[in-house]
């Protein structure tokens, strides 16, 4: 009697825990990052409401771009690992021969050609594309091998990174490029590049910042980084961004002015400010405890990612897995570091709360990756 | 030798991908804090910085200029008064380049290059970056429509509504009540920059300078929250501007016509005053001008033609026209005779035509070339006979004509509030030692005393020597305030509202009664048979004390005859002419100043007698009854 009680119990509890976790792996979804995913969404959306200035379309069309990532991402996590490296080689090829494709004939906004333009069909940036399968081609070929790579591995490696590097910098395109090259490079790091090597990269970073800044840079892009030198040279034109987001983010103080109270957008003194801005908005309102649990959100999210990259099964899931996280860092780095003044201004939207259909669909995808990297393990395995 | 089959390491590399990861997760951890340390920076350490700057971006303070005190007259007429007009402003930062917009707006309103220049003037004087400075005013409907229909091309172009000033008068009290004009730079170095914030005019001449104080109010604000571009969202804060007082002047809107109209198309000035106050009742110097043309900016040609006008019509003769008195000092040097005992009453002197000192070959005309005879002080008023006045001079000397004269203002700044005022010039022995560098002449001091030589007098000093001789000596300054916000110009004084400037004492006669005398012998130049204008006395319906002068415009040399015919027309002589009325009970002053009007008696006496009638008597012609009560009772009277 005693027995069949506690025995009752104690299938009832794990019967309920295994059900669920099972409803999750059926549909390949790692609950943790769903969890983590869900909260950025709301809280995008919270703050979006008051950058646009209360516009509820735009609400609409963000919650909809959500919705359509989502798809993507549960899309992509149905797919098993093995079954994508075998796509990887035809997928990079077919990317850059459309951002070459863009440098040819692309469709021209905001002075950059970042497009591909079919009027009535599809309208979408090849560069975006490239965020997903850069790390996907570095992995898929160094898996191949023996890590570390090697000096030919590296070199073709950083061959096969610098020709969308090059293409998405004549755009131009700066910020995307970079991410690009940074994706890419994680990867490398991840398979475990010699740390000497990594040191005498670093090293030459300033020769070639140099050379960039006489033979690359446009002229635009050289005032960026002149007016994040010295925002104050010029606090009417390109300075005004940093210094009205500066005083966003300062006059937000430790709780914040209170939602819908932030005077610097709602005044229309930050630029931006559903955009690349955002993070200022939410700083204005919500102050240092505000932007601290955001920034706990994205730790969350990196720290799952490099326990999937840990945990994954093969070396291509590992190699991937870890170059999306880390680019994901490198995302809210730059962003909430080009906002607070710390870094120039480069065209980084603040990853999930920022407004933007396309970001958001990149993004979840590279999520859904990391789902199905870690969904598709053999259980064998754990067993 | 054969390569070494390498084989995959799983174990191996899951190693390496794990501490690569782990170094991944310290460089995140690491580089997060950064960021939040950057936050703490901004967030914490810079708060306030942050938070003044923006509340700055936010909140602007716009001045909101008081509305200007209106003039009246003392009917309550208004004389200046403010109308809503528009004007076409041009904010520089928001013009993007401001000097194309320009040009847009000259081409749209077809305008010319002069105004283009006056537009780039205009905007160069702004203040403050982000005022909307104006550069045209009085825009008509056609304009309005014009810069609408093209405003996507004008940008940072505004129409303004504001007040301007404006005189419903025109011409008639542009030398007293003067104008008001846009502010200029060397003004500006003066101003309160915070009292005139919001103003864009401020008082050239006339009432409109001396009284700009009390004008002009205080500005109020009003704190608006403002988005980055400008644009007033709500206003958080405001405090209303304290409007300018209103002024009541004593001027006498139909007595300042009736004399226009007496004066005709003569060039010459008029100034009335009421002896009992100092209140000015009338004040012209003809020919004048359109005081409206100034208020917001004179064009260029305009303004030379008013400039270079040979009648120089915005010369104020009242105040700045200086001019031998002539003749009409006489009554003042019998009086200084009288009470200094030089002569008697009684005292005579024969006339031959000529008076010569003693020892001098030098003859001293009369203006009666054939000689009256024997003359007494009486007669030598109403003939005003020169001779008799030489013989006086002589006898008192110049320092005492200096002494008496001066107190009667001859030479002195005599207003209590009129602006740029000359001080004329009455000689004296110091004066031309300092200033000719020479010793005083007896004969000096005969030409002194039938007011020619050196001695020079403004039509305002005259009025003003005339109305001490009606009212026995008691001085009030004239002026042209009578009232501001129910206050009295010497009120004000007493409040510190308006800068002091006491009246000199009171002349004190030995003996009272020879104020009486000297007004007698003033009726009888009017009334009295021989007297110079009987012809005005002959019509008059009231006593009337007066006398009569010519100022010299060109002087008559040794031997020779004042020929007319000879002398063109500006070299005429000016006619001049003081009166008071009624003489037994004086309401009126008055001195009359005819440019080249040759004859004092002929031609000034009946401008004087008409301003006279028009002040005195009513529309049936009769004296008024308010003006033939008695003293006593007058005073009461004259408060109403």
């Amino acid at each position: 009697m005693t027995m069949n009680a506690s025995f009752d119990r104690t299938l009832s509890d794990e019967d309920v825990l295994r059900r669920r976790a099972t409803l999750l792996q059926r549909l390949h979804i790692d609950g943790p990052l769903l969890l983590l995913l869900l909260l950025l969404a709301a809280g995008s959306l919270f703050v979006l409401y008051s950058a646009s200035g209360r516009n509820l379309d735009l609400l609409v069309k963000q919650a909809s771009s959500f919705g359509l990532g989502m798809l993507a991402m549960l899309v992509i996590a149905q797919l098993e690992a093995r079954f994508i490296a075998r796509w990887v080689p035809l997928a990079y090829v077919l990317g850059v021969i459309l951002l070459a494709v863009v440098e040819v004939m692309g469709h021209n906004a905001m002075g950059a050609t970042r497009w591909i333009n079919i009027p009535g069909v599809i309208r979408f940036q090849p560069s975006e594309f490239m965020k997903i399968i850069m790390p996907a081609t570095i992995a898929w070929y160094l898996a191949r091998n023996n890590l570390p790579p090697g000096l030919k591995h590296t070199a073709v490696s950083l061959a096969l990174i610098g020709v969308p590097f090059v293409l998405i910098l004549r755009q131009p395109d700066l910020g995307t490029s970079l991410l690009i090259l940074a994706s890419g490079a994680f990867v490398l790091f991840v398979a475990g590049l010699p740390w000497l090597w990594i040191g005498g990269a670093v090293a030459a970073v300033v020769p070639v910042a140099v050379g960039m800044w006489y033979f690359v840079l446009l002229q635009y892009q050289k005032q960026r980084v002149l007016t994040f030198l010295d925002p104050e040279s010029d606090p009417l034109g390109t300075g005004w961004n940093i210094i009205q987001s500066k005083a966003a983010i300062g006059s937000g103080g430790v709780f914040g002015k209170g939602w819908l109270l932030g005077t610097q957008s709602h005044l229309d003194f930050l630029p931006e400010s559903h955009t690349d801005f955002i993070i200022a908005v939410l700083a204005e309102e919500f102050g240092l405890v505000g932007v601290c649990l955001l920034l706990l959100v994205y730790l969350l999210l990196i720290a799952r990612g490099l326990v999937i990259t840990v945990q994954a099964q093969t070396l291509f899931g590992k190699l991937w897995a870890g170059g999306l996280t880390m680019t994901f860092f490198v995302y809210v780095f730059i962003n909430i570091g080009m906002v607070s003044g710390l870094l120039p201004v480069v065209g980084v939207p603040l990853p999930f709360i920022s407004y933007g259909g396309t970001s958001l669909v990149t993004l979840l995808s590279g999520f859904g990756v990391l789902m199905s990297i870690h969904t598709h393990r053999k259980w064998i395995a754990q067993v | 030798m054969p390569e070494p089959i390498r084989l995959k390491d799983h174990e191996k590399d899951a190693r390496l991908v794990r501490a690569r990861a782990v170094v991944g997760a310290t460089v995140v951890l690491l580089l997060s804090l950064v960021l939040v340390a950057r936050l703490y920076y901004l967030q914490v350490i810079q708060y306030e910085h942050h938070s003044t700057l923006a509340e700055n971006n936010r909140i602007h303070v716009q001045p909101i200029p008081p509305n200007r005190g209106l003039i009246f007259d003392r009917n309550g007429v208004i004389l200046a008064d403010n109308r809503p007009s528009f004007s076409l402003t041009v904010t520089r930062e928001r013009a993007g380049d401001w000097r194309k917009v320009l040009d847009t707006i000259v081409s749209v309103l077809e305008l010319g290059e002069e105004e283009r220049t006056l537009f780039e003037k205009r905007v160069r004087q702004g203040r403050r970056p982000f005022e909307p400075v104006p550069v045209l005013f009085e825009l008509s409907e056609e304009q309005i429509a014009r810069i609408a229909v093209n405003q996507f091309l004008l940008p940072g172009v505004e129409v303004a509504a504001q007040l301007v000033r404006h005189y419903p008068q025109n011409e008639h009290f542009a030398h007293s009540v003067g104008y008001v004009g846009r502010i200029n730079e060397r003004e500006l170095k003066k101003l309160d920059p915070v009292d005139y914030s919001g103003t864009h005019h401020i008082g050239k001449t006339g009432v409109e300078l001396f009284y700009e104080e009390l004008l002009h109010g205080q500005v109020g604000y009003e704190e608006v929250e403002t988005n980055a571009r400008g644009r007033v969202l709500r206003v958080l804060k405001h405090t209303d501007p304290v409007p300018g007082k209103d002024l009541t002047l004593s001027l006498d809107l139909n007595l300042q016509k009736a004399a226009e109209a007496a004066l005709g198309d003569r060039r010459g000035a008029v100034i009335a005053i009421d002896p009992t106050s100092g209140g000015v009742l009338a004040m012209i110097s003809q020919p004048s001008f359109n005081p409206n043309l100034f208020v917001t900016g004179i064009s260029i040609k305009d303004y030379a033609a008013l400039r270079d006008s040979i009648d120089r019509p915005l010369y104020n003769r009242v105040l700045r026209g200086i001019y031998p008195p002539g003749s009409t000092i006489k009554p003042v040097v019998a009086l200084a005779g009288l009470d200094s005992g030089v002569v008697e009453r009684s005292t005579r002197v024969f006339d031959p035509g000529f008076y010569q000192l003693p020892n001098v070959k030098h003859k001293y005309r009369n203006w009666n070339r054939g000689g009256d005879g024997w003359v007494n002080m009486e007669l030598a008023i109403a003939r005003s006979n020169d001779t008799y006045f030489y013989s006086l001079a002589h006898r008192m000397g110049i320092d005492r004509l200096h002494r008496y004269l001066s107190h009667f203002g001859i030479g002195q700044r005599v207003s209590l509030d009129m602006f740029e005022e000359a001080a004329g010039l009455m000689p004296s022995r110091e004066w031309k030692r300092v200033s000719r560098r020479q010793a005083w002449y007896p004969g000096e001091t005969l030409i002194t005393g039938i007011g020619q030589g050196y001695m020079l007098a403004t039509p305002l000093q005259l009025a003003q020597a005339t109305a001490l001789l009606a009212n026995k000596g008691k001085w009030h300054r004239p002026r042209l305030l009578m009232k501001a916000d129910g206050l009295s110009p010497e009120q004000l004084m007493a409040s510190g509202l308006l800068a002091a400037r006491p009246a000199p004492p009171d002349i004190q006669l030995k003996d009272p009664h020879n104020w009486d005398l000297i007004n007698s012998d003033m009726q009888q130049v009017v009334h009295g048979a021989r007297g110079t204008a009987h012809k005005v006395g002959a019509t008059a319906r009231y006593r009337i004390a007066g006398k009569s002068g010519t100022a010299q415009v060109v002087a008559i040399r040794q031997g020779e005859k004042y020929d007319r015919n000879k002398l063109q027309e500006r070299h005429r002589d000016h006619a001049l002419f003081i009166a008071f009325a009624p003489a037994e009970n004086p309401q009126i002053a008055v001195a009359v100043m005819v440019e080249n009007g040759e004859s004092g008696s002929g031609v000034a006496a009946p401008v004087a007698k008409q301003v006279m009638d028009a002040w005195l008597l009513d529309e049936k012609g009769r004296l008024k009854a308010r003006f033939a009560a008695p003293p006593q009772e007058l005073a009461h009277d004259n408060e109403r």
